[in-house]
C-alpha cells in the first residue's frame, strides 16, 4: 500500500510507524562481510507519549534510532512518519531533501556524544540552531538564552566555549539546542552515559519540562530506572541471536 | 522537478572533462571502477566523469575526495574558468533553468558568474590580486556592472561586506599581500559575497590555514551561509570540515561520483566500499 | 642634379617630385585610409594597420605622420605643432618633410588648417566641421595601466568588461582622495570603447566631447589606428559623486597675453627666482596679442 494512501486510517492517532525495519551493513573492508545490527522490529508511537528502546547492550537501539533519523540506511521495512501538515512520509526511502526539511523543523536528535562547531560559545551554538530555522539573530540568542535558563546552564557559562564545560553542562547545552528548535519529536541516544547522578537528576529535569510541552519522545537510557517515571511506553528491542 | 515545493538551484548532467585522446572505452561501463584516472587504451585522462547531481536553495553540498578524484575540476568548470568536455548545467536563476549555461557565449558566462556565483580558492593568489587594498578586491567585484558607478556606495558597500567577515576597518585598505592566510581568506569571503550570489564554491577554503585560524574561518563560513541562505558547494579532503558545514555530500574516486547523500549518513554508514575506506582513515 | 648622384631629402635642392606625392606609395595610402576608415566607423575602436618605414624613428610621431601623409592632398593646408607649440624641433622637421613631399601651404594659424597634426595638444581655438585632428600617440591601450597582456585588453574591449580601470580609479580616491592621472585620461567614446586620448592634459579632454571636427589616433610603434567621428560622445571616466575636473590654474595668466582661459606653462625664471606661465597654444597666444593691438586686419 502506497504510504501517500489515506493516512490518517493507516496511522491512526501515531506520530510514527516503524514497520519491519532492517538494517544490515555491508562491510567492504572486511572482504564484504554482512553485519545484521537489527532485526525486524515493528513499533508505534503516539503524540506525546514517552518511548523507551529497551534491551540488552548489541542488541541494535542505538541502530534504530539512527535508521529513524536516516544517519542509516534502513536495509528493509518502513518508517512512517505524520508531518506537522498531516502528510505522511516513509522516512526510509523519501528524498533527502524531505529528510533535511524533516530535520530542520521536525525531529531533532541528542546523543551521548555533543559535537559542536569549536571556538563558538554556547549561547551561540544553540541559537545558530534557531536561526537556521530562519529566525533573525536577536530573535535566536532570546530564545537560545531561555532555554539554557531552563536547563540551569548558569548565566556565566552562556559566553563560555562548551568545551571546557562538564559533561552534564554539556549534554544540556546539547538539549538545549535541540530543543530550541521546537521539534515535534526528539530522539535521545544514551544522553545520560557519562553523567554522574546528580548530572542524570539535572537531565531528567530538563526532560520532564520537555514531556510536559508536549514533545513526543523516543530514547535509549542504559539505566530503565531513571526513566521508569516519564515513559510512557517501553519498545523491546530483541538481540538477533536469542536472549 | 519541485521538491517540497522548492525547484533546485542548480542541475548538472554528465558533467565530464577530460585530457588527451578520448575513445569508447574511456566511458563505457567498465571505467567506471577504475583505479586510476588514465584510460588503459588510449592513455587519455579523465579528470572527471558523469557528474549527476542536484543542489536547492539554502543547502551546503560537500564533495570530498582525495587527490585525483576530479573535486577542483569539477569546481573549476562550474565557475567557467574551464570548459567542459561534456555535460550541461543549469541555474534556476537564468533562463529558469531551461538553458545549458556552457553552451553560452564568453561575455554571457562572465556574466552569469558575475551576478550568480562567488568563489573562494584554497590559494589565495587564485581568488585575490595581492597587489591591490582588500577593500579595493571587495570594490573590483561590485563595479562589474553597466553605467558609472557611485564612489561613496561602493565604499560604504565595501566595508560593510569586509565587516562581516571580521576585518577591523583599520585594515580594509592595507595591501592583501600584507595578510595573513586567513585574513586573505576572510578577502575572498568578502569579495564572493559582494554581488548577493545564489551560489558560492568553495574549493578547499581552510587547507593549508592554521587549526586555530580554521575553526574562525570555518564558523564564519557557517555563519555567512546561515544569516544569507546562500547555497554553497565545498571541496574538502578533509571529512571534518565537510561534517562541519555540509548537509549533502559527493563522495569522488578517480573522476566518478561513488556515493550520494546526507552528510551524516556518508560518514556514519558509508555504502561504497571507497567510502568505507575513507571513512575508516580519518585520524 | 647628375642622374647618378644619391636623392637626399636633406639637399634643398635635391627633386622631390621623383618621390611619391607625401612621400608614402599609393598601396601604404590605401591601406591607411582603409583603416582610418574602418576606425571612423567604430568610435574609439583600435585597428591595426600596416605601417610603413619612413625618415622619422619609431616613437617620433610615425603613427600621426602616417595619417597625414595618407591624407594630405594638394590643396590641403597643414598645421603641425608639438605641445601647442609650431616652433618646436620636431614640428619644424614634420612641417618641411611634409612641404617638401607635397608642395602643401603650412600655416601656424588653427583656424585656417584643414589638417593639424598635435602632439600631446588640442587646440585652444574651437576646431571647425571639415578641419581634421590627428594626434601622434605614443600607446594606443588605455588599459595597460591595469592589464600588461595584450590577449586579455583585447578581450576586455571587446566584452566592454571595463571594472578593472574603475577598480584603478577607486584605489585612486581611497590612496589620494582624488583621481591623480595628469594625461592620458581614460574616456568612454560614443558610450561604448575606453579610449586612450593620447598624453593630452586634463585641460583638453572637454575639448574632444562633440567636436565638429573629425580626430584621428595614430600610434606607429604599435601600428594602431583610431577615431572619433565628428560630434562623437566623449566621456572621461568619473564616479557619479566625483565629477570630473581639469586642472587648477589658480588665477595664473599668461606673461605674454594675459591670458586665464587657456592652459598654461609653468616657466622658471632663473634670474627672477620665480616662475611665470605662458599659453600652451602659441597661434592662441600670437591672436590674443594681435587682438590686442588691433593689429588683425580686416
Amino acid at each position: 500500500m502506497s504510504q501517500a494512501q489515506k493516512p490518517r486510517e493507516t496511522l491512526g492517532d501515531s506520530l510514527l510507524s516503524v514497520e519491519n525495519l532492517e538494517k544490515t551493513f555491508r562491510l567492504h573492508l572486511l572482504g564484504g562481510i554482512r553485519v545484521e545490527a537489527v532485526q525486524p522490529l515493528s513499533f508505534k508511537l503516539r503524540e506525546r507519549e514517552f518511548g523507551v528502546l529497551a534491551g540488552p547492550s548489541g542488541a541494535g537501539k542505538t541502530s534504530v534510532l539512527k535508521c529513524i533519523y536516516r544517519t542509516y540506511l534502513p536495509t528493509g521495512g518502513t518508517i512512517r512518519y505524520r508531518r506537522a501538515d498531516n502528510g505522511v512520509v516513509d522516512m526510509a526511502t523519501c528524498p533527502e531533501q524531505t529528510i533535511l526539511e524533516i530535520r530542520k523543523k521536525e525531529i531533532a536528535c541528542v546523543t551521548q556524544f555533543f559535537r559542536c562547531a569549536p571556538r563558538v560559545s554556547a549561547e551561540q551554538v544553540v541559537a545558530f540552531a534557531r536561526a537556521a530555522q530562519g529566525a533573525s539573530q536577536e530573535e535566536a540568542l532570546e530564545e537560545a538564552r531561555v532555554f539554557l535558563r531552563a536547563f540551569a546552564i548558569p548565566e556565566k557559562l552562556w559566553k563560555a566555549y562548551p568545551v571546557t564545560f562538564s559533561g552534564g553542562e554539556q549534554q544540556r547545552v546539547n538539549l538545549a539546542r535541540a530543543m530550541v528548535q521546537g521539534p515535534r519529536m526528539l530522539l535521545l541516544d544514551e544522553p545520560t552515559a557519562s553523567l554522574d547522578a546528580r548530572a542524570v537528576e539535572r537531565f531528567l529535569a530538563a526532560l520532564e519540562s520537555i514531556r510536559g510541552q508536549g514533545t513526543t519522545c523516543l530514547g535509549i537510557f542504559h539505566n530503565q530506572d531513571m526513566v521508569r517515571s516519564l515513559a510512557t511506553e517501553v519498545i523491546e528491542v530483541k538481540p538477533l541471536n536469542g536472549g | 522537478m519541485a521538491l517540497n515545493g522548492q525547484f533546485p538551484l542548480l542541475r548538472v548532467r554528465n558533467l565530464s572533462k577530460h585530457y588527451g585522446p578520448f575513445c569508447a572505452a574511456c566511458a563505457g561501463p567498465a571505467r567506471r571502477e577504475r583505479e586510476t584516472n588514465v584510460c588503459p587504451e588510449c592513455g587519455g585522462t579523465a579528470a572527471c566523469m558523469d557528474v549527476n547531481f542536484e543542489l536547492f536553495p539554502g543547502e551546503v553540498l560537500g564533495v570530498v575526495g582525495e587527490s585525483g578524484s576530479g573535486k577542483s575540476t569539477l569546481l573549476r568548470c562550474l565557475n567557467f574558468d574551464q570548459p567542459p568536455s561534456a555535460g550541461e548545467v543549469f541555474y534556476s536563476g537564468a533562463d529558469n533553468g531551461h538553458t545549458n549555461l556552457f553552451t553560452l557565449s564568453a561575455q554571457r558566462k562572465r556574466a552569469v558568474r558575475s551576478s550568480l556565483l562567488g568563489i573562494v580558492y584554497q590559494s589565495p593568489h587564485l581568488g585575490l590580486n595581492l597587489d591591490l587594498s582588500a577593500g579595493a578586491n571587495v570594490a573590483e567585484r561590485l563595479l562589474i556592472q553597466e553605467g558609472a558607478p557611485e564612489y561613496a556606495r561602493v565604499r560604504g558597500r565595501t566595508f560593510s561586506l569586509l565587516g562581516k567577515v571580521r576585518m577591523p576597518e583599520s585594515r580594509v585598505d592595507e595591501l592583501s599581500r600584507t595578510f595573513s592566510g586567513g585574513m586573505q581568506q576572510r578577502v575572498q569571503l568578502a569579495k564572493a559575497l559582494a554581488p548577493k550570489p545564489k551560489l558560492l564554491l568553495l574549493d578547499e577554503p581552510t587547507s593549508g590555514l592554521d587549526v586555530s585560524v580554521q575553526a574562525s574561518v570555518l564558523d564564519l563560513i557557517a555563519s555567512l551561509q546561515r544569516e544569507t541562505g546562500v547555497s554553497m558547494l565545498v571541496v574538502s579532503h578533509d571529512l571534518g570540515v565537510v561534517r562541519l558545514l555540509t548537509h549533502r555530500t559527493l563522495v569522488m574516486k578517480t573522476g566518478r561520483v561513488v556515493e550520494q547523500g546526507l552528510t551524516d549518513q556518508v560518514l556514519e554508514d558509508p555504502q561504497h566500499p571507497y567510502t568505507q575506506q575513507l571513512v575508516a582513515s580519518i585520524l | 642634379m647628375k642622374a647618378d648622384s644619391p636623392r637626399s631629402l636633406l639637399d634643398p635642392n635635391a627633386d622631390c617630385r621623383r618621390h611619391a606625392f607625401a612621400y608614402l606609395d599609393e598601396s601604404a595610402k590605401r591601406e591607411i585610409r582603409r583603416q582610418t576608415l574602418k576606425a571612423v566607423a567604430i568610435p574609439g575602436h583600435q585597428v591595426p594597420f600596416a605601417g610603413r618605414e619612413i625618415p622619422i624613428a619609431r616613437g617620433w610621431g610615425t603613427g600621426g605622420l602616417q595619417l597625414t601623409m595618407s591624407l594630405i592632398g594638394p590643396k590641403d593646408v597643414l598645421k603641425v605643432i608639438d605641445q601647442g607649440c609650431d616652433g618646436s624641433v620636431n614640428a619644424v622637421n614634420l612641417r618641411r618633410l611634409a612641404t617638401m613631399t607635397t608642395g602643401c601651404r603650412t600655416v601656424s594659424r588653427t583656424c585656417e588648417a584643414t589638417l593639424i597634426q598635435t602632439r600631446h595638444t588640442v587646440p585652444e581655438t574651437p576646431l571647425a566641421a571639415g578641419q581634421i585632428l590627428i594626434f601622434q600617440v605614443p600607446y594606443p591601450e588605455i588599459l595597460r595601466l591595469v592589464e600588461p597582456s595584450e590577449t586579455v585588453t583585447r578581450r576586455m574591449h571587446a566584452e566592454a568588461d571595463y571594472h578593472r580601470m574603475w577598480t584603478f580609479l577607486y584605489e585612486n580616491v581611497v590612496q589620494w582622495g582624488g583621481i591623480t592621472i595628469g594625461f592620458r585620461y581614460p574616456v568612454k567614446v560614443h558610450g561604448r570603447y575606453l579610449m586612450d586620448p593620447s598624453p593630452i592634459p586634463r585641460w583638453d579632454i572637454p575639448k574632444l566631447d562633440r567636436s565638429p571636427a573629425l580626430m584621428l589616433f595614430g600610434a606607429g610603434r604599435e601600428k594602431r589606428i583610431y577615431a572619433l567621428p565628428p560630434f562623437t560622445r566623449v566621456e572621461p571616466l568619473a564616479f557619479t559623486d566625483l565629477p570630473f575636473e581639469v586642472e587648477q590654474q589658480f588665477g595664473a595668466r599668461c606673461a605674454r597675453c594675459g591670458a586665464s582661459d587657456a592652459f598654461l606653462d609653468e616657466i622658471p625664471v632663473e634670474e627672477a627666482g620665480k616662475t611665470c606661465w605662458a599659453c600652451s597654444d602659441t597661434d592662441y597666444c600670437d591672436q590674443r596679442l594681435a587682438d590686442k593691438r588691433g593689429d588683425n586686419g580686416a
